[in-house]
């Protein structure tokens, strides 16, 4: 994903002058071509996000459009207070990148590790949060994004994420996509976890179980007329994310069942749990420890459909 | 100085001691706090909107206008005053400061009135925002500076220290940061609650060209802005000792005032001593 994001940004501000890339002093040689391409666009803030943000948003208020790059706890949580007021109060065209996401970068320990990010950014005013499920969405995201005047923060993986969709899909920001048709339950992916989803909906399909599976790339603005179709359509809804069930995109979608709409299906959400990862082990290990696997994901599913019968 | 330069100070002198007239009023009808720190900064806003900064009241958005950002937004009462008498806003809108409803609130908003060029009240923001806007001037070859007025115990936090590492990397020349070094924070004296001395040689490590001045005395403040840019690329911080509550005598260096709301009686007693009666 951030080779994509890289060729992307370089491609764009070849032919968008208001673009300014800001990295904090991570991407050694990532930004190689932008560099060359953009020069004077091109800060390394050091290792300083605060400072990072708030300058982001500077320039914002000038007429840029500044793109802010880093490890996602850091580009998110380290700088909240500089998100919410510098530029998600004053509503400035600001994107924040955060790389490695969710549990990305297991292997280094929970100080890496961002499964809090939607929960905090998702309560700010204004902003919107983008969670591309492969490397062609994430041009696809950041386009869009670049294409309108909201603060935006995209969520990405790491390196090395198979694709998803095999061309270019019809994207909108707030605009789910259909990845899978079924009829008994849908299941709701978002940003990285969605090979494991639509490897859960194989699975279950093996148990007899019909999935749709829905790419919610958008977790804020929500695309509530699509969860209204699918939850009149199917028994049960089902969201996955790698990151905390408290706040994040399965609680998003739990907020808009307890506003009454859905008349049929009812919700389960999967994520990770209220706890740390605190030991040592990659991102496919930690998935598996916290049951965020095909298997896993069948199996409550499955448990789930049994207490409907 | 010259007698002209002198009727000059005093005319500046004078809209000064109606500026903090002003202030007192507001703080009085609307129970607004942080008399005290806005009284403080008074001269230094005099100084730039009077005599340093380019910027046109009929143009607050004109891309090529310098900025100023109040980093200390505690002391709003201070910038809006100001924007009033320097024709941004009209003199009405200051009654309406902080009632319900209104544009001006304690701390000011986005955007909230014209002139107004960045939401401030927590701290340590204002000179990564300025240092945003200054590199934004330099990559779309804008001439424009950027100033930015900072608190004594505003320098507690850890992002300005960031910015100030920052900027002197970037030799940007273009960014003044002001502190309005009072001696006092919010709950008591700020050299004694952070180890803030010696903050000159802590500015000058840090890559920057740095001032001490009498943030009151008009005519030093008006000549260092004079010899800015002063040739060395480096950004410039002005350190501006400075008195609590300054101009009128029983709130002058008395911390109570960051707090406490004039009587009315009180409003009558600092505007005699202000000449405004």
């Amino acid at each position: 994903m951030r080779n994509a994001f890289a060729q992307e940004l370089t491609r764009l501000a070849k032919e968008d002058r208001r673009i300014v890339l800001l990295s904090g002093d991570i991407g050694n040689r990532l930004f190689d071509d932008y560099k060359d391409n953009c020069p004077d666009r091109f800060y390394n803030c050091g290792v300083a996000e605060a400072n990072m943000t708030s300058m982001a948003s500077g320039m914002a208020m000038c007429g840029l459009r500044p793109v802010t790059y880093t490890i996602t706890s850091f580009n998110t949580l380290r700088c909240l207070e500089q998100i919410k007021i510098d530029i998600a109060y004053h509503h400035l065209p600001v994107i924040i990148v955060g790389v490695g996401s969710g549990l990305s970068y297991a292997e280094l320990g929970a100080t890496h590790h961002s499964c809090e990010d939607i929960a905090y950014l998702r309560a700010l005013p204004n902003m919107q949060i983008i969670a591309p499920v492969d490397p062609r969405e994430v041009r696809l995201a950041l386009r869009a994004a670049l294409q309108q005047d909201h603060p935006v923060y995209l969520r990405l993986g790491k390196k090395g994420e198979p694709a998803i969709h095999d061309q270019e899909p019809p994207f909108r920001i707030g605009k789910g996509i259909v990845l899978r048709e079924g009829k008994d339950v849908c299941l709701l992916g978002t940003g990285t976890i969605m090979p494991v989803v639509l490897d859960a909906a194989t699975e279950l399909e093996k148990r007899g179980i019909s999935s749709q599976v829905v790419d919610f790339h958008t977790i804020k603005p929500l695309d509530e007329p699509l969860l209204a179709q699918i939850s009149a359509q199917v028994r049960l809804v089902v969201t996955v994310e790698e990151h905390n069930l408290a706040g994040g995109f399965g609680s998003a979608v739990a907020e808009w069942f307890c506003k009454g709409p859905s008349k049929r299906a009812r919700l389960l959400c999967k994520g990770v749990p209220d706890q740390f990862f605190c030991m040592a082990g990659n991102q496919d290990y930690a998935r598996e420890y916290f049951g965020l696997t095909p298997e896993g994901i069948a199996d409550d599913i499955e448990k789930k459909m049994n207490e409907f019968q | 100085m010259s007698p002209v330069d002198e009727i000059k100070i005093d005319r500046l002198e004078q809209i000064g001691r109606e500026i903090r007239g002003m202030l007192v009023e507001m703080s009085h009808r609307t129970g607004g706090a942080h008399l005290g720190s806005a009284l403080s900064c008074v001269d230094m806003l005099v100084a730039l909107y009077w005599q340093k900064m380019a910027i046109d009241p009929q143009m607050p958005d004109d891309p090529l206008r310098d900025r100023f950002i109040l980093s200390k937004g505690h002391a709003a009462t201070a910038l809006y005053a100001t924007l009033a008498k320097r024709g941004f806003i009209p003199m009405d809108l200051l009654e309406t400061y902080a009632r319900h409803g209104s544009c001006l609130a304690e701390h000011p908003g986005p955007r909230c009135a014209p002139g107004v060029e960045a939401a401030t009240g927590s701290l340590g923001h204002g000179l990564s925002l300025g240092l945003g806007i200054a590199l934004a001037g330099r990559i779309q070859e804008q001439s424009y500076n950027v100033y930015v007025l900072m608190s004594d115990g505003e320098c507690n936090e850890g992002s300005v220290w960031e910015a100030a590492m920052f900027a002197p990397a970037r030799r940007l020349s273009n960014l003044v940061a002001l502190i309005d070094f009072n001696k006092w924070q919010a709950t008591g004296r700020s050299r004694e609650i952070m180890a803030i001395d010696p903050l000159r040689e802590k500015w000058e490590a840090f890559g920057w060209s740095a001032y001490e001045v009498d943030g009151h005395d008009l005519g030093a403040l008006i000549k260092i802005f004079k010899s800015l840019p002063d040739g060395s690329g480096k950004p410039t911080v002005i350190i501006a000792h400075t008195v609590k509550g300054r101009g009128i005598s029983f709130m002058e260096d008395d911390n109570n005032w960051h707090y406490r709301i004039p009587t009315a009686e009180e409003v009558q007693k600092a505007k005699k001593e202000l000449r405004l009666l």
